[in-house]
């Protein structure tokens, strides 16, 4: 959200000025500011907290090698299972392949789960998924100080919806390259 | 250009303010009993020019939201006293109302609004409550309507209402992959809200202090899950434990000192443990390859029921607090059992358990075994019990939409909390504050 604000605060302020002019972003902004926060979360100023993290997700989805199976970023899998499915190991092959010849780069392993039953297992169930790509990363050679891991659980889905076909695309692992 | 920009300032602007109300809970009765006990509470007599709340009505509202009463329609009131000695009970009695309420309010010399009310039983001419008074702050009126609410649920009913008290939940609007979460905290009613963390990441698992000052959390804002403390008065926070792998399901030892959670470490194994909040000092509660979490309190603290897949499918399981203690199964009904809860005297444990295909919230009597599945959902997670131990809260899909609900323990009344625009998730009910 911080990252658009600034953005949203000019557009207001060019709204304000009619659309032609080209005001000056500083002083419009402390305008437009109030009418926001007297409008919007107005006890959340005084007792919440803000955690705008992660609008830079999209930088690090689109880093890393691209070619071939490399292009290929998720492993998914069957219903409360770990098991890694002969499509999934290719994916993954292929990437531990890349990483032990650039042992520079680094991936986060985030697991995933469909959204079924209860959240923090979930989570469990998502590191699962998320430690069984790392073993298979490390049998073949990828140094642990390549691998980071993370479980979602059902937390972030991939796509939404309440049947096998959504639920089939969110139980799985994305390999991130990180920066 | 310029129409990218208005288009990212809509996107901005809606993420500033629009999920705050859009996350706003509407309550509606779902199921009442048969044979709703009939009352009137008639508008309360006051010497203020303005009452910031109309206290009858919120009475009203609150004791026929709970499906156990019928209010008298304020149209059909031909006289309205303010006093008990003015009620000619004999009247309301011919006219079907068991029970009378009426209520007076006056400014104090300090400027605070003194709330005094009666209940009067028609049928027996028994004056229940005479003259019970609560005062407070122009801000605070709302909360004493839902206090005169608790006396009267409890001089008719036997238990202690729980209209006073608040709840805590997660609210998620957007379609994924950019989801937008946000913490609440609200009265029981779903009025009085306000947003306690705002983030673009994963918010999960709240869970309250016993005292109800902090709310417990987990939060993915670093990327990795963390979880924090934080003071809801004054939105100052801790974080408590960001270590490697899974940090979450926090739970507040019954004396507010100790923290159960679950961590997963590097090789990603949960297990519990229990973190002293003023010492730091963190002690293992479990160990075993499985995946062993979501802890909660008996009680007495004296021990910890969580769930754990040790024998194949989640289960749940009980460990004592101290050296030595071994986890000991308790479910044994369904193939999936988690996220228990604890009644507060201790005898009931609710769960998600898994029947006939769907997940749903179920009440197990700890001493004699019996369960009761008491939902009716696909997907019901996360129940919470209220504070009197009579109602349970949780949240269920319906149409394709994440509301929050709730259910008496007797199964008789139940309500449906709806947010406009947001999916509403993982309801926590705070304990007493009065």
């Amino acid at each position: 959200m911080r990252r658009f604000f600034p953005l949203a605060l000019l557009a207001t302020a060019l709204v304000l000025a009619g659309c032609h002019a080209k005001p000056p972003v500083q002083s419009s902004s402390g305008n437009s500011a109030v009418p926001a926060n007297g409008a919007g979360a107005s006890s959340a100023g005084a007792n919440g907290a803000s955690a705008n993290a992660g609008a830079g997700a999209a930088g690090e989805d689109a880093a890393g090698p691209q070619e071939g199976v490399l292009a290929r970023r998720i492993i998914y899998f069957d219903f409360d299972s770990s098991e890694i499915h002969p499509e999934g190991a290719e994916i993954i092959a292929g990437h531990a392949k890349y990483l032990t010849a650039h042992s520079a780069m680094r991936v986060r392993l985030e697991g995933h789960t469909d959204e079924r039953g209860s959240r923090e297992y979930n989570i469990g169930l998502g590191e699962r998924r998320a430690q069984a790509v790392r073993r298979a990363m490390l049998l073949q050679g990828v140094s642990d100080a390549q691998i980071a891991t993370v479980s979602y659980g059902a937390e972030r889905p991939a796509v939404a919806g309440s049947d096998e076909a959504a639920w089939s695309k969110n139980r799985r692992v994305e390999i991130v390259y990180l920066k | 250009m310029l129409k990218r920009l208005f288009a990212l300032a809509g996107l901005a602007l809606a993420a500033l303010f629009a999920p705050a109300t859009w996350a706003q809970l509407k309550v509606e009765i779902t199921s009442g009993v048969t044979d709703p006990i009939p009352i009137a509470v008639v508008p309360f007599a006051s010497t203020a020019a303005a009452l910031p709340a109309d206290i009858a009505e919120v009475v009203q509202h609150d004791l026929e939201g709970s499906g156990r009463f019928r209010a008298m329609p304020r149209a059909q009131m031909s006289v309205k006293p303010s006093r008990a000695a003015d009620v000619a009970l004999a009247d309301w009695r011919a006219n079907g109302y068991d029970y009378v309420v009426v209520g007076r309010v006056s400014v104090t010399t300090s400027g605070e609004y003194a709330i005094e009310f009666d209940l009067l039983n028609a049928l027996n001419g028994e004056q229940l409550v005479a003259s019970q008074r609560f005062t407070g702050q122009p801000s605070a009126v709302r909360d004493a309507a839902h206090r005169v609410s608790d006396v009267i649920y409890e001089k008719i009913l036997g238990v202690r209402g729980a209209f006073a008290t608040r709840i805590a939940y997660v609210s998620v609007e957007g379609a994924p992959p950019a989801q937008h979460f946000q913490l609440f905290i609200a009265d029981a009613d779903g009025e009085n809200w306000h947003v306690v963390l705002d983030s673009r990441q994963p918010v999960m698992s709240p869970a309250w202090s016993p005292d109800g000052q902090w709310l417990a959390y987990v939060s993915f804002e670093n990327k990795i899950s963390s979880v924090y403390i934080q003071q809801v008065r004054t939105g100052e926070r801790r974080q408590v434990s960001a270590r490697a792998g899974i940090n979450g399901a926090p739970s507040f030892s019954p004396d507010g000192r100790t923290l159960a959670l679950t961590l997963g470490g590097s090789g990603g194994n949960p297990d519990i443990y229990l973190l002293d909040l003023a010492t730091q000092q963190l002690t293992r509660v479990t160990d075993d390859p499985a995946i062993d979490t979501e802890a909660v309190w008996a009680p007495d603290g004296r021990s910890l029921y969580f769930t754990s897949d040790r024998a194949g499918g989640p289960q749940i399981y009980r460990i004592g607090i101290g050296p030595g203690e071994r986890p000991k199964r308790i479910t044994f009904g369904s193939s999936y059992c988690a996220r228990p809860r604890i009644s507060p005297d201790g005898t009931q444990l609710a769960m998600v358990m898994l029947d006939q295909g769907n997940y749903r919230i179920a009440v197990q009597d700890l001493a004699s075994g019996t369960v009761r599945v008491l939902s009716r959902g696909k997907l019901d997670e996360a129940p919470s019990f209220a504070p009197n131990g009579a109602m349970l809260i949780y949240a269920g899909a319906e149409n394709g939409h994440t509301v929050l609900q709730r259910i008496s323990v007797d199964g008789l009344t139940s309500q449906r909390l709806t947010a406009a625009q947001a999916a509403v998730r993982e309801p926590v009910w705070a304990p007493f504050s009065h």
